[in-house]
C-alpha cells in the first residue's frame, strides 16, 4: 500500500534582503533600487513513492534540498508545484533541541512540547515519569528550562519525541543524541521504533547509517533528484565515490559505473573492518 | 419542490460536515490550547500574585494620574468623570495589551512555527485570552468603582457582554494582521506604538467631544475603539442601551477585522517561513 507519494515536487525558497527588514528600511531600499530578493529552487521535480513499512534513507550534500523537502512533507511548507500525498498520522522530528520556553520548568516544558507533538493530557500524565527517568533528569523537574546544560536539553527533547506513535515518521538528524551511555540507549530507542513496522523518512549525514538501516534511498544534488532506487547498496557506494569524484553522475550506467570504481577502491574487508571500528 | 428539498438536504449535509470538521480541530487542538494558555499566564505573572496584581494596578495608576489631572478641565461638565475616564482607559488598555501581545505571538514562536506543523493562529488567540482575563479582572475593579461612585446597576449592565465580545473578536482580528504585517517587517512594533499613542488621543479617553459640532462627533464613531468606550459609557452612566444600528456598527467592526485577519493569514500561511 503506498502511504507517501511525492509526484514532481518543486519548492522554491526566497533569501535576500527580506528577512529581518523594517517598513522604513524596506521603502528606502525600494527608492534607491537596493533592495534585491533571490528566488532559488530548494527541491526540482522530486518524485518517489514509499509503501508501508518502507525506510527511506536521504542522501546528498549540504544544500541539496534534504530538510527542505522533509518539511514539505510534513506540511510545514507547501511546494510550489508537484503533489505530496500522504496517508496516515506523521510525526516530523526536525532540529528539536529548540523551541523550548526557557522561562517554564523542565516538568510544564514537558507537557507543552508533548501537547505540540499531538499527545493527550491523560498519555502525558502516564508517561511523564518514564520521560524524565529516560531523560535522566530525575532531580531537575522543578528547575527552569534555562538552568538545564544543553546536553540536558537534547536529551530531554529526545524522550519526549521518542514517544511519538505515527504511521510516518520523519527523522531529521535525530538518530541519536548526547554522548557515551545516552547516545548508545536513544539509538537503540530509534531503531525499535523505526523497526516497529513505521513508514520512515531519514535524513542522515552518515551514510553508513542509510546502508544500514534503509531499503530505498533518494540522492539530491542541488535540490535536483539524481536517483531514487531501492538498491541502497549501490546507490550508497556511487554517493560516496561522488563525495570523492564531485562529479555528479547523469544516468543508470554512470551510477553503477561510480559504484564499481568505488568497491575497487575499498575492497569489502576493508569495508567491514572500517564498519566493525565504529 | 423536490429539487428544493434535494438543495436544503445538500446544505444541511456541508453544514453538519463542516461542524463535524471544526469540533474534531478543537478537540484535536484544545489540550495544545490549554498548554499555551497557561504558559502565557505564568510568563506574564512570574508566577507571583503581585505578578497578577500588578495588571490590575497599572490601568488603576493610569486612573490615578489622569483624573488628577483632567478634573480640573472636565469634572465639572462631566457627571461621574472618573467612571467616564475609567471607561475609556479598561476599554484601551483591553485593545492595546491584546493587538500589542497578538502581534508578536507568532514571531516570538519562530522556533516551534518552523519545526512542527501546528495551527498557527492558536499562539495569536491564547495571547488573545490572557489579555482577555486581565480585561475581565480590571472590569471587576470598575464595577466596585462604580459602587463607590453611587452609580446603581441595573439589568442593562448584562449587556456589557456584547460589547466585550465584538471587542475581544476585533482583537483577535487586529491581532492577526499585525502578526503577520510583523513577520514581514520588524519595526512595526514602534510604528505600532505610535499609532497607539494616537489612537488613544483620538479616542476620547479623558476628554469630552461635545464641544465638536455634530458631524465631527459622528465621525468619532467611525473609529472601533472609540465606539467601543461609548457603548461602555452609554450603558453605565448614561443607563441608556444603544439602539440597534449601534450593535451591528459594533458587529461589523469585529467582522471586518476578523475577515482581513483571517484572509491575510491564509493567504501568507506557508510564506512566513520565508521571513522566519
Amino acid at each position: 500500500m503506498t502511504v507517501v507519494t511525492c509526484k514532481n515536487v518543486s519548492i522554491r525558497y526566497i533569501t535576500g534582503d527580506l528577512k529581518s527588514i523594517g517598513l522604513k528600511e524596506y521603502v528606502v531600499r525600494k527608492l534607491t533600487g537596493n533592495y534585491h530578493v533571490r528566488e532559488f529552487w530548494a527541491d526540482r521535480d522530486v518524485s518517489f513513492k514509499l509503501n508501508k513499512g518502507d525506510m527511506l534513507g536521504i542522501i546528498g550534500s549540504n544544500g541539496a534540498g534534504k530538510s527542505t523537502l522533509l518539511k514539505a512533507i510534513s506540511g510545514i511548507m507547501m511546494p510550489i508545484s508537484g503533489e505530496i500525498k500522504v496517508k496516515g498520522k506523521i510525526a516530523a522530528l526536525l532540529e528539536l533541541a529548540s523551541g523550548f520556553d526557557e522561562e517554564l520548568t523542565v516538568k510544564e516544558n514537558v507537557y507543552l512540547r508533548g501537547a505540540l507533538l499531538g499527545y493527550t493530557h491523560k498519555f502525558l500524565d502516564e508517561k511523564y515519569d518514564e520521560i524524565i527517568s529516560f531523560a535522566e533528569l530525575q532531580d531537575f523537574e522543578e528547575y527552569s528550562f534555562k538552568q538545564l546544560s544543553s546536553g540536558m536539553k537534547s536529551r530531554l527533547a529526545f524522550s519526549i519525541a521518542c514517544l511519538v506513535d505515527p504511521d510516518i515518521l520523519i527523522l531529521d538528524e535525530v538518530l541519536s543524541v548526547g554522548d557515551g551511555d545516552f547516545k548508545k540507549k536513544s539509538e537503540a530507542k530509534m531503531l525499535s521504533i523505526i523497526s516497529g513496522g513505521v513508514t520512515c523518512i531519514l535524513v542522515s549525514h552518515s551514510i553508513d547509517q542509510v546502508r544500514e538501516l534503509c531499503n530505498k534511498v533518494l540522492w539530491l544534488d542541488h535540490g535536483t533528484q539524481v536517483t531514487f532506487s531501492d538498491e541502497t547498496k549501490k546507490i550508497c557506494d556511487a554517493y560516496e565515490e561522488f563525495l570523492v569524484t564531485k562529479k555528479r553522475p547523469e544516468n543508470m550506467a554512470e551510477i553503477e559505473k561510480m559504484a564499481r570504481d568505488f568497491r575497487e577502491r575499498n575492497p569489502e574487508e576493508e569495508q567491514s573492518s572500517k564498519q566493525k571500528k565504529k | 419542490m423536490g429539487q428544493t428539498y434535494i438543495i436544503g438536504k445538500y446544505v444541511y449535509d456541508r453544514i453538519l460536515l463542516l461542524m463535524e470538521k471544526v469540533l474534531n480541530r478543537v478537540k484535536e487542538y484544545s489540550f495544545l490550547f490549554e498548554q499555551l494558555v497557561s504558559r502565557d499566564f505564568k510568563r506574564k505573572y512570574k508566577r507571583t500574585v503581585l505578578g497578577m496584581l500588578w495588571s490590575v494596578l497599572s490601568p488603576l495608576l493610569m486612573l490615578f494620574v489622569m483624573r488628577m489631572i483632567f478634573i480640573n478641565f472636565f469634572g465639572s461638565s462631566t457627571p461621574h468623570y472618573t467612571i467616564y475616564l475609567f471607561a475609556g482607559i479598561i476599554v484601551m488598555s483591553f485593545y492595546r495589551e491584546a493587538t500589542k501581545t497578538g502581534m508578536t505571538s507568532l514571531v516570538q514562536n519562530t522556533a516551534i512555527v518552523t519545526k512542527i506543523n501546528v495551527p498557527k493562529y492558536l499562539f495569536i488567540f491564547s495571547r488573545n485570552v490572557s489579555a482577555f482575563v486581565n480585561f475581565a479582572l480590571t472590569l471587576g475593579v470598575f464595577f466596585v468603582y462604580c459602587l463607590v461612585d453611587r452609580i446603581s446597576f441595573s439589568p442593562s449592565f448584562l449587556m456589557l457582554i456584547f460589547p466585550s465580545i465584538t471587542l475581544t473578536l476585533m482583537n483577535i482580528g487586529i491581532g492577526m494582521i499585525l502578526s503577520c504585517l510583523y513577520i514581514f517587517f520588524r519595526d512595526m512594533t514602534y510604528l505600532y506604538d505610535v499609532f497607539l499613542t494616537l489612537l488613544n488621543y483620538l479616542s476620547a479617553v479623558f476628554y469630552t467631544i461635545d464641544r465638536f459640532a455634530i458631524g465631527i462627533q459622528q465621525l468619532f464613531l467611525l473609529n472601533p475603539v472609540y465606539a467601543h468606550i461609548r457603548y461602555f459609557r452609554m450603558i453605565v452612566i448614561e443607563n441608556a442601551i444603544p439602539g440597534i444600528g449601534y450593535h451591528g456598527l459594533l458587529l461589523l467592526y469585529a467582522l471586518i477585522f476578523l475577515a482581513i485577519g483571517f484572509y491575510m493569514y491564509k493567504r501568507y500561511n506557508y510564506q512566513f517561513i520565508y521571513y522566519l
